[in-house]
């Protein structure tokens, strides 16, 4: 329920007093209300909930926590800590049990 | 998801990197030199943390106890039974979130209020409710308005919006909840466990750090305000085991990509406009006080309790439904004799059951194989 899922902010209009813009996720473009984040700008990120922007990504910050990550995980890469075999770049979900789409690909809020 | 499309995700598909990922594990089982429990009060963590099988890649010393971060766990029964007799009323059309048609109330549910006849709608958004008191201005439209912070400032634009474009036919029924005095509650409880507090990452988006740091503070437990990735999540727990292994107990923010220190000011500004804190019932917790939101004396026009003059009703719990200790940390899904047999996501006993962020489901979609063994 309290899911944000990260958009690119392609255009934004304001009309009495509401502020809206269409974002882009991962396959689709939504519009979304910008009231909350009055910093984002075309090409921002933005954490979008519920149909409202909650917060603009900090690139910055994204950037410095991945890049200390992104050594650890070299590291221990080399260290031989980290399990290998692995074939794809990201983790892969665990199957789940229903016939229910799951979830994690589906981040709709 | 095509490969094609994997690569337009931005600051999701990095946070799922397996290297990383297993680098954090193993420095986890490295540095936890005896056992820590450590709670997420957040659904959406509960199941990332079950979809990637994250706890089990922690070694023994990390136990992982889930808190009621559910919003549609946590809705008292009596407001579910509220929410199905508004959608019995022939002039009105019900509108909610679409996890909140299958929790059972004390005798029925949404989907079944919907089955005999009512008007019940499932709305993403809660301007989608606005859009239909608009288009039907015969209808009376309830807003099914529950959430937890990160919900709270979208559904008082709602009300806002109507209150100030003079759109009549509008009310939300209002059961929202507070994640700061429900901590407060769980660690003056005597019954806890819990050592180390991963904190919601959007409920602090919109809230800030600020309520953490006190919680952190009187109760000599770390906090970690944390993301909703695998790596977001392993990277909490490493800096909450370094903090409980240095007997520190501070607030981190994991998630600065999206967390201000003092959260987002104009969404917390409508909120305060629309809502004031409240005494609020959490379902398995029973009355928390100062733990809600209600809909401020200027809102009375647009709230659904006054306005269809709905009693106050006291509702008990089921008996055998043991959620009220899975929401406190105190037992596992696994350890309820219903679980997985009378209590199914197609035939919940309890709430935790039927929302796919409640970790009763979360545990019955990953983790089966634990209950039949």
């Amino acid at each position: 329920m309290c899911l944000a899922v990260p958009g690119k902010v392609l255009d934004s209009d304001e009309t009495s007093g509401v502020r809206e813009g269409r974002v882009q996720f991962a396959g689709i473009v939504r519009r979304v209300r910008l009231d909350f984040v009055p910093e984002a700008q075309v090409g921002d990120y933005v954490m979008v909930h519920v149909g409202f922007a909650i917060s603009r990504v900090d690139a910055e910050e994204a950037e410095r926590t991945l890049a200390l990550l992104s050594e650890m995980g070299a590291l221990a890469g080399e260290l031989g800590l980290a399990e290998p075999e692995a074939e794809a770049d990201t983790l892969e979900p665990a199957p789940a049990d229903g016939s229910k789409a799951d979830r994690g690909d589906d981040r709709r809020d | 998801m095509t490969g094609a499309i994997r690569d337009l995700v931005k600051y999701i598909d990095e946070y799922r990197d397996h290297r990383i990922a297993h680098a954090l594990a193993a420095e986890i089982r490295g540095r936890a030199s005896r056992k820590w429990v450590l709670m997420e009060i957040c659904g959406g963590q509960t199941h990332t943390i079950m979809r990637y099988g994250l706890d089990e890649l922690l070694g023994d010393n990390i136990e992982l106890v889930h808190g009621p971060g559910c919003p549609v766990c946590v809705t008292p029964l009596e407001t579910i039974d509220k929410a199905i007799e508004l959608a019995s009323l022939s002039d009105v059309t019900l509108v909610s979130y679409g996890d909140m048609l299958r929790v059972p109330g004390s005798h029925s549910d949404l989907f079944q209020a919907k089955a005999k006849g009512g008007d019940v709608r499932v709305a993403y958004t809660p301007l989608e409710a606005l859009k239909i008191a608009r288009a039907h201005p015969e209808r009376r439209v309830v807003f099914l308005a529950i959430g937890f912070e990160t919900t709270a400032p979208a559904n008082a634009m709602a009300a806002w919006q109507a209150r100030h474009e003079g759109l009549r036919n509008f009310s939300m029924l209002v059961s929202q909840v507070l994640v700061p005095p429900a901590i407060r509650a769980l660690m003056s409880s005597p019954a806890n466990r819990v050592q180390g507090f991963i904190a919601p990452g959007h409920v602090c988006t919109v809230m800030g750090c600020d309520e953490y740091e006190a919680l952190a503070r009187d109760f000599h437990v770390p906090f970690v305000v944390t993301g909703f990735e695998p790596v977001d999540l392993l990277q909490a727990v490493l800096l909450l085991v370094k903090q409980l292994e240095a007997g520190s107990a501070q607030l981190e923010n994991q998630y600065a990509r999206s967390v201000q220190a003092h959260g987002n000011p104009v969404a917390r500004e409508i909120m305060q406009q629309v809502f004031a804190v409240a005494d609020q019932k959490w379902r398995g917790l029973g009355m928390i006080p100062s733990s809600g939101l209600r809909l401020r004396d200027e809102y009375a026009d647009y709230d659904a309790v006054k306005i269809f003059g709905l009693a106050d009703i006291t509702v008990e719990e089921p008996a055998e439904c043991v959620s009220a200790q899975v929401l406190q940390g105190l037992k596992k899904p696994t350890d309820c004799s219903a679980f997985g047999s009378r209590c199914t996501p197609e035939n919940p006993l309890g709430a935790p059951m039927v929302s796919s962020e409640g970790a009763c489901a979360a545990y019955y979609r990953y983790r089966r194989h634990t209950a039949d063994n």
